[in-house]
């Protein structure tokens, strides 16, 4: 059903306010709606030795191998057993795809420019340095997320021996 | 009208020819040239845009008429090579010159004419007709412009180069259609055509000089340039090997019309080495009636049909076609029996077909519909997995081709090169059946063509050099193919001179090529140097090579399917070219294993054995390591589980399987659960992104297994460095 929104809302220039958001944990976050590609459940994948533990793995995806972000370790947060809920959203940055796990996918919001605070103050944590902005919808707010800082494998390493530890 | 003697002689060599191609390699020039031609329209067209050549479209262009210059050549199809020859001269000029103030336009229209003169002999070829296009004019013309470019360059007014272009650009429009002008041409350059003497010659070869067939094919090859028609029986011998011995019985007749003096033509004749009796009369214009009209009944398109062949082949002109072909047999297979196919089109169907297979499977195996009491229905399911297997193999091999048809085409180059530089070279091939993606080939085949070129032209020393250096007479190249771990190699082995580091470096400083402190550069660096565009260290500029095009192609298109090009050159040995094309689009044979729930897939080639080991043959070394002993031979064990930190899977080692593999003379025995058969696997890069997070050691990429499930494949040189010290 959110695949079709994303589907009718195609024409880049209409895009640009808008974000598609997802709960994490009791909290909402927004990808910008020009990197979704798709948003599916869980399919069955395949472990890939030495990754860090947040990248679950590698899925196919007609024929296309992705790999598979699990966005709750990605923030270090509890792990829980994905459910019905739970969504795969498919995300295409330059040249990476990759598939964010999420614990479900909430709705496609159109902020004003007014409503989006840029560069926000926020504490470092590991959540916080991948959110560029935050949008205000009425009294609620939404991390917006920078889907570069994303995928950019800065921090990787450190990260990398968590997995070892578990 | 119907008067062959009328018509150039070019005209007659290209028709010869094309009886005795075959057609794959016809239809690769055809496939080749036209997309080279369609790229170098769009490269000049989109330079024109910007208003004028960047240095790179320079190089493309050259390029382009480099390659379209060279297979045409080796086609024989001459008159394109001539016009694609004159076209790279220009550049060539342009290129070196760098002439300020060129009117591009004009060498543009001139260029895009020459494109259309080739597009339209290529479209004749490809239709089965003669390419007939008279290219005199054209060459004049781009010859001319190529003398005025000498001599304006640097002092050229723009009134000057308007003037030029329009006499460029238009008037051999006019010409072109404007048929009795070309004809008086021609018949003031050649003499008038008819008045030629007729020939009738036997030739009888030594007794002991074998393959008669294949010399007089060669001989009347080199006639054909020289006579105005010529005749010859038997007329099979190209494809008829049975012929030697009618040759070598009866002698070979050869039946010519020439203007070139009686004088000439014998001296020809006695030059060619192995004729022991040569019978030479003149004959009367009307004796080849007989031939001429042989013609009408069989038209040159349908030569490989006819079994009544036995009498002669003629070298029918183009009117001759014209007028004799049958409409209905107006046959354009040619070209239809190769389409070209969008990759991605073919990229989106296999993966269709994954779904299919998937979707198959659920289906059939789906608890509810396997309860079915009906014996109709389990039939049908088991047609419809039959059906989707084939359709998956069928998809498969659609990308899949082997080398061998690139490789045999080296041949080609080597034969005709041997010949015009009068050097002995033996070409081997090994490893050909070597499967690689469509794709790849399509990007191998020119890198090939040109590495083998300058191979003869710039390593191979003469005959007496290698004497003196007391190597074989004929100079040796080896073109190898293999697969080797992720990668596929193809080596190009010569025994040649080898490269010269103080010549290179030279050239190198004098184009300004160098990238870093010459004190820096290793001998592979150095040897690289040769690769960048506009680098040659011949002198002379020959036809097959010396304008430092070439190489750079090898590096373009090798950069296009992400492979690596590496040089290596030791002084009187020889160079080696290894192209290292990744195993990304390649089909590996794999053999299928579990380790708790993943899936690997390893290499067939490197396995060499698989067993359960008994409990008494295991042992550890003083540092803890694994060991199993077979017919008194210890090897490591490599634990896939521990190393891959895999969960759930099997410890006991009398449980699972140990698979004995070797790579690189390093034996490795890796214990996992179970095998789950052998397969045909596509081999894909794993995503960018885990690529770029962490270089896994002992994977080579993923596949898809028939249940849409990802099996990660395996890179035993990387799994076997780690325990094999």
């Amino acid at each position: 059903m959110e695949a079709e929104v994303v589907a009718a809302l195609e024409p880049e220039d209409d895009q640009q306010g808008m974000y598609l958001t997802f709960e994490l944990d009791r909290e909402y976050y927004g990808v910008w709606i020009g990197y979704v590609s798709e948003i599916i459940g869980i399919l069955p994948f395949t472990e890939v030795p030495e990754l860090p533990a947040f990248v679950r793995g590698i899925f196919n995806l007609r024929g296309q191998i992705i790999p598979l972000m699990d966005m709750r370790l990605r923030f270090q947060k509890q792990f829980v057993e994905y459910d019905e809920r739970s969504c795969v959203i498919v995300i295409e940055v330059g040249n990476n795809t990759v598939g964010l796990i999420v614990d479900s996918v909430s709705e496609v919001i159109s902020f004003e420019e007014a409503d989006i605070i840029q560069q926000p103050m926020l504490s470092s944590g590991v959540s916080n340095q991948f959110v560029k902005s935050i949008g205000k919808v009425g009294n609620a707010v939404k991390l917006l997320l920078d889907c570069d800082k994303l995928l950019s494998n800065q921090e990787v390493e450190i990260l990398t021996n968590q997995k070892d530890e578990g | 009208m119907l008067n062959p003697c009328d018509k150039p002689d070019v005209r007659e060599v290209t028709n010869v020819t094309r009886n005795f191609e075959n057609e794959p390699m016809m239809e690769v020039y055809i496939f080749e040239t036209t997309q080279n031609l369609e790229q170098l329209e769009q490269v000049i067209i989109c330079s024109e845009k910007n208003g004028g050549f960047t240095p790179d479209d320079v190089s493309e262009i050259f390029r382009f008429m480099h390659t379209i210059k060279g297979s045409s050549a080796m086609m024989l199809f001459d008159n394109i090579e001539k016009v694609a020859h004159v076209v790279e001269d220009i550049f060539y000029f342009i290129r070196e010159q760098k002439p300020d103030g060129l009117d591009f336009s004009a060498v543009s229209d001139l260029v895009l004419e020459c494109v259309d003169f080739i597009k339209a002999e290529v479209k004749k070829i490809a239709d089965l007709s003669d390419a007939d296009g008279d290219p005199v004019f054209l060459i004049e013309q781009l010859n001319t412009f190529l003398d005025e470019l000498r001599n304006i360059f640097g002092a050229e007014s723009n009134q000057n180069k308007n003037q030029k272009k329009q006499q460029q650009y238009y008037i051999p429009q006019e010409k072109k259609q404007d048929l009795p002008s070309t004809e008086d041409w021609l018949a003031q350059e050649s003499g008038m055509a008819s008045e030629g003497a007729c020939y009738h010659v036997i030739v009888h070869y030594d007794d002991d000089c074998k393959m008669e067939n294949i010399r007089a094919y060669t001989l009347v090859f080199g006639l054909a340039e020289m006579v105005e028609e010529v005749y010859y029986l038997p007329a099979d011998i190209a494809d008829n090997p049975q012929t030697a011995s009618y040759i070598r019985e009866n002698g070979f007749e050869i039946f010519f019309k020439t203007e070139i003096s009686y004088e000439e033509i014998k001296a020809h004749f006695e030059n060619i080495i192995y004729i022991d009796q040569l019978l030479f009369r003149e004959i009367e214009d009307h004796r080849l009636d007989a031939f001429r009209n042989t013609p009408k009944e069989a038209p040159s398109i349908d030569n490989f049909a006819l079994p009544d062949r036995d009498l002669c082949m003629p070298a029918s002109s183009p009117a001759n076609v014209i007028v004799t072909e049958d409409p209905q047999k107006n046959n354009t297979t040619a070209t239809q029996k190769m389409i070209s196919v969008n990759v991605d089109k073919l990229d989106n169907l296999m993966n269709l077909v994954g779904e299919l297979m998937i979707t198959e499977s659920m289906v059939t195996q789906c608890p509810e519909v396997e309860a079915i009491q009906s014996e109709n229905f389990h039939k049908a399911s088991i047609e419809l997995h039959k059906i989707t297997v084939e359709l998956q193999d069928m998809v498969m091999s659609i990308r899949m081709v082997p080398l061998s048809t690139t490789f045999v085409k080296m041949n080609r180059i080597v034969r005709d090169m041997c010949k015009k530089l009068n050097r002995e070279v033996v070409l081997d091939l090994y490893g050909e059946e070597t499967e690689v993606d469509k794709n790849i080939i399509e990007h191998i085949s020119d890198p090939l063509m040109h590495i083998i070129r300058n191979a003869i032209d710039h390593g191979i020393e003469s005959e007496a050099e290698r004497l003196a250096k007391g190597k074989d007479k004929a100079g040796h190249i080896v073109l190898e193919a293999k697969n080797v771990g992720s990668d596929v190699l193809i080596v190009i082995k010569d025994d040649g001179r080898g490269l010269n580091k103080e010549r290179i470096l030279e050239k190198a400083r004098q184009n300004d090529l160098l990238t870093k402190p010459e004190a820096e550069m290793s001998d592979r660096d150095i040897f690289k140097l040769i690769l960048l565009p506009g680098f040659s260290t011949k002198e002379n500029i020959t036809e097959f090579s010396g304008r430092g095009v070439g190489m750079d192609v090898v590096t373009k298109n090798l950069d296009e399917v992400g492979g690596t090009v590496l040089v290596d050159s030791e002084v009187d040995h020889g160079t080696t070219i290894t192209l290292k094309i990744p195993l990304t689009l390649a089909i590996v044979e794999g053999m299928n294993i579990r380790v708790g729930k993943s899936r690997y897939t390893i290499p067939i080639t490197t396995i060499s054995e698989s067993f359960r080991p008994d409990q008494k043959d295991c042992m550890m070394d003083p540092d803890n390591n694994e060991m199993v002993m077979i017919r008194g031979q210890c090897y490591p064990i490599l634990r896939l589980h521990q190393h891959y930190q895999i969960k759930n899977a099997e410890t006991d080692l009398t449980k699972g399987i140990l698979i004995m593999v070797e790579q690189e003379e390093k034996v490795i025995c890796v214990f996992a659960d179970e095998l789950l058969g052998q397969q045909q696997v596509v081999v894909k890069a794993l995503p960018n992104y885990v690529n770029s997070m962490k270089k896994i050691l002992g994977l080579a990429g993923c596949t898809l297994l028939p249940d849409g499930s990802i099996s990660l494949i395996m890179d035993i040189s990387g799994l076997t460095g780690l325990r094999v010290q």
